[in-house]
C-alpha cells in the first residue's frame, strides 16, 4: 500500500518538495561553515593583537575582507535556521511563537546589514 | 478538562535514563543557541571597530577582565563542540554511523575531541605556543 494521496500521485511530487528548503540550507551552510570557521579561529589567534589598529589591519586585507563577510553572512543565516527549529519546537503558544519568528527574522536581518556595512566600511575605508 | 487534554501522555523526559546520545544531542542545540548569542556580539565587536573606537575600547576592557576571559573559554568550548558534533550529525545524514557501538563511539570522539581542541586553542593564547 503506497501512502500517497490521490492527488500527490497525481502530481508525482510527493510530500517532500520546497518543505526540504529548510532542512537542506542548514546541511549547506553547516559544510561552509567547517571551512570559515576554522579559518576564522586561526585568523584570530594569529593577529598580532586584537587592538584597533591591528584588527582594522587585518580586516582590510582583500581576502580577509571578503571571507569575514562571507563567514558572517553563513553563519547568521544558519544561526537563524537553528533557532528557528528550536523557537518552533518548544514556544507551543502559537502567538508567542509567531511573535518570536517575526523577532528572530528581524534580529537576524539587521544583525547581517549591521555586520555587511560594517566590514564593508573598513574593507573599503 | 477537554477529552483531548485528558489523553494518556507518553513518557515525558525526565522519565528517561540520562544517555550520551540524548546528552549530546540537546548540547548540540543548547551550544547553537549560546553560539547565535555569540554571533550577535561579534556583530557588535565589528560594528565598534568599524565606527566606535570608545565602544570597541570598553569591549576590550570586558573582554580581559575575568568574565570576559570565561565568557570566551565557554564560547570556544561550544564552537568546537558544535564544529565536531556538527560533523557527526553530516556523517549520520549522510547514512553513516547509526549502529549504536559508533554513535557512542562518535559521542565520545566528540567529547574529547572539544575538550582536547579548546584546551589548545587557550594554551596557545597564555603561552604563544602549544607546549
Amino acid at each position: 500500500m503506497k501512502l500517497e494521496s490521490a492527488l500527490g500521485k497525481a502530481r508525482g511530487l510527493g510530500s517532500a518538495k520546497s518543505g526540504v528548503h529548510h532542512w537542506w540550507m542548514q546541511r549547506v551552510t553547516a559544510i561552509a561553515m567547517i571551512g570559515l570557521s576554522i579559518w576564522f579561529v586561526i585568523s584570530l589567534l594569529t593577529l598580532p593583537s586584537l587592538r584597533q589598529d591591528d584588527a582594522t589591519r587585518w580586516l582590510q586585507e582583500p581576502h580577509n575582507t571578503m571571507l569575514f563577510l562571507v563567514m558572517m553572512v553563513v553563519m547568521l543565516y544558519h544561526s537563524r535556521l537553528g533557532l528557528q527549529v528550536v523557537i518552533e519546537d518548544y514556544i507551543h503558544n502559537k502567538a508567542a511563537k509567531v511573535t518570536s519568528l517575526i523577532a528572530l527574522y528581524f534580529v537576524n536581518i539587521a544583525a547581517m546589514i549591521i555586520v555587511a556595512y560594517s566590514i564593508l566600511s573598513i574593507g573599503l575605508g | 478538562m477537554s477529552a483531548a487534554a485528558k489523553r494518556p501522555l507518553s513518557p515525558h523526559l525526565q522519565i528517561y535514563k540520562p544517555q550520551l546520545t540524548s546528552f549530546t544531542s540537546i548540547s548540540h542545540r543548547a551550544s547553537g543557541v549560546f553560539l547565535s548569542l555569540g554571533s550577535l556580539l561579534l556583530a557588535v565587536w565589528l560594528y565598534a571597530l568599524a565606527f566606535d573606537s570608545s565602544l570597541y575600547i570598553t569591549i576590550t576592557d570586558a573582554v580581559q577582565s575575568t568574565v570576559g576571559w570565561l565568557a570566551l573559554l565557554a564560547w570556544s568550548a561550544a564552537f568546537y563542540y558544535h564544529l565536531l558534533n556538527g560533523v557527526r550529525h553530516l556523517v549520520w545524514d549522510a547514512g553513516y554511523g547509526f549502529e549504536l557501538k559508533n554513535a557512542y563511539r562518535s559521542g565520545y570522539a566528540v567529547l574529547v575531541g572539544a575538550a582536547v581542541l579548546t584546551a589548545i586553542t587557550w594554551l596557545y593564547v597564555c603561552y604563544g605556543s602549544v607546549l
